[in-house]
């Protein structure tokens, strides 16, 4: 059975403009993505537990409060402790160029500001989620 | 036969490998990364799952199921947030599997019921799970039984499921749970749209949310005059109408109590077997129907529609090949 991939969006925090994530997530569904969306003003702890039920190839977070650089990173340390550290977590709103460096090395795939196409999201998606089955040990070693 | 196209997977090492040895164990003892992981694998038929399916259909029976069926915007979703409420007063654990409808166009899904219920997605007692309908009709997804399976297996005393909400066609959802509960709202049509068909023939409870409007009297009126002049039901169960808003709270605990004694009124009359002998036959009806998709209908190539086009031959005569494993 070929089956969509199930990707979570989230807004993490007390930022409660919306429209961006409802764009994204409006743009997933279009694409073929199943998407889940919680709302606003969701705790990192919430956004981990969701995503270990609803066992999400990808988080998405949406953020334009500027705390992406301690929120970001925890949802990302709290996810490696459900044991969901292999999920793809990805992010966007407004966040500057300098922080994305930060927000990578702290396990946040990939940062999408404002006026991202959403074609680029979709395709980032698509190259990380579409891949053969799991990768031989080889072939992982090589990929790095 | 040529082999089917590769599934497309995650690239994540844990979903594509095969199921841990000790997954079903672990559902047993509640782990909810294990329950999450067998809905996925059974949910989405992923290498093992008929293993799976297979295990968990011992603790079948096992919980009350309730369906939640009603139109878009009734406000399902909000009433089971305080369903969920109320369960946990109670002390009981509840699971809710919450299905949306996958576009005919993108196949793609927006999974929005959760969003209603999410000040519980922290209770280590409630466990959430949104599915996409993948193309199947009356309002839920083909393999609702094995994830219902999977958290009675986990220990979820009680399933809510609630359909996509087109209201008029999700029939199927009496033959998948115990008690139907049917959701409307006031405003949503007058006395005839109470009499048609469809939800008013399988709703055991009939809760007209928004009771905080002033319509309300009206709706439940009109409602309890339609349910009057059906015909009684088997074993005498005559179905309720409770007003509700789940806005403010108001009688929500009336809505239990009403669930509570379908359930109770399923085991006193004797009815409870007879409607798990439906719920059985249409289990094996999905599961068939399954299997006569992946082998037949999943084998159909632009060559079958050629020759239909052509008419150099038709429907019966190619499908009753392709269902024989010919052609």
């Amino acid at each position: 059975m070929v089956t969509p991939h199930r990707i979570l969006i989230a807004k993490p925090g007390l930022d409660g403009h919306d429209r961006g994530a409802k764009v994204i997530v409006r743009a997933l569904r279009d694409a073929g993505f199943e998407v889940i969306y919680t709302g606003i003003r969701q705790t990192p702890e919430m956004i981990a537990a969701t995503a270990l039920q609803e066992d999400v190839a990808a988080v998405g977070l949406s953020l334009l409060s500027g705390a992406h650089l301690t929120l970001f990173p925890r949802v990302v340390d709290l996810m490696k402790k459900e044991g969901l550290g292999s999920v793809l977590v990805f992010g966007g709103g407004i966040i500057p160029d300098e922080d994305v460096a930060a927000l990578k090395k702290k396990g946040v795939a990939g940062v999408f500001g404002p006026g991202t196409p959403t074609d680029d999201i979709v395709a980032f998606l698509r190259a990380r989620l579409d891949a053969a089955p799991a990768p031989t040990p080889k072939r992982r070693a090589a990929k790095r | 036969m040529t082999p089917p196209p590769p599934p497309r997977r995650s690239a994540v090492p844990r979903s594509a490998s095969a199921v841990p040895a000790d997954l079903v164990a672990r559902v047993r003892r509640g782990d909810r990364a294990a329950v999450a992981r067998a809905l996925t694998v059974v949910t989405e038929e992923r290498p093992g799952h008929e293993a799976l399916s297979r295990a968990f259909f011992a603790d079948s029976g096992r919980a009350h199921t309730v369906g939640l069926c009603g139109s878009p915007g009734s406000g399902k979703s909000s009433l089971i947030n305080r369903l969920v409420a109320a369960a946990r007063a109670e002390g009981r654990t509840v699971a809710v599997l919450a299905v949306d409808p996958t576009s005919a166009f993108t196949g793609g899904a927006f999974l929005g019921d959760r969003l209603r219920i999410q000040e519980h997605a922290l209770d280590a007692g409630v466990f959430m799970r949104s599915l996409a309908t993948r193309g199947m009709m009356g309002g839920l997804n083909a393999t609702i039984f094995a994830a219902i399976h999977v958290l009675e297996a986990a220990g979820y005393g009680r399933i809510i499921v609630e359909t996509v909400g087109t209201g008029q066609d999700e029939v199927d959802v009496a033959e998948v749970v115990d008690t139907v509960v049917c959701v409307s709202a006031p405003y949503q049509g007058d006395e005839f749209q109470a009499m048609k068909a469809g939800t008013m023939e399988i709703g055991d409870v009939f809760a007209v949310n928004k009771a905080d409007l002033p319509e309300v009297e009206r709706a439940v009126a009109m409602l309890k005059d339609a349910l009057s002049l059906a015909p009684r039901r088997d074993g005498g169960w005559a179905p309720r109408v409770a007003p509700v808003s789940a806005l403010s709270g108001l009688g929500v605990p009336g809505l239990c109590a009403d669930v509570e004694a379908h359930r109770a009124h399923l085991e006193a009359s004797g009815e409870l077997a007879g409607r798990r002998r439906r719920q059985l036959r249409r289990e094996l009806a999905l599961v068939i129907a399954r299997r006569l998709t992946r082998d037949a209908m999943d084998r159909v190539t632009d060559r079958h529609i050629d020759m239909l086009a052509g008419k150099t031959s038709d429907p019966v005569t190619l499908g009753g090949r392709l269902t024989s494993g010919r052609a």
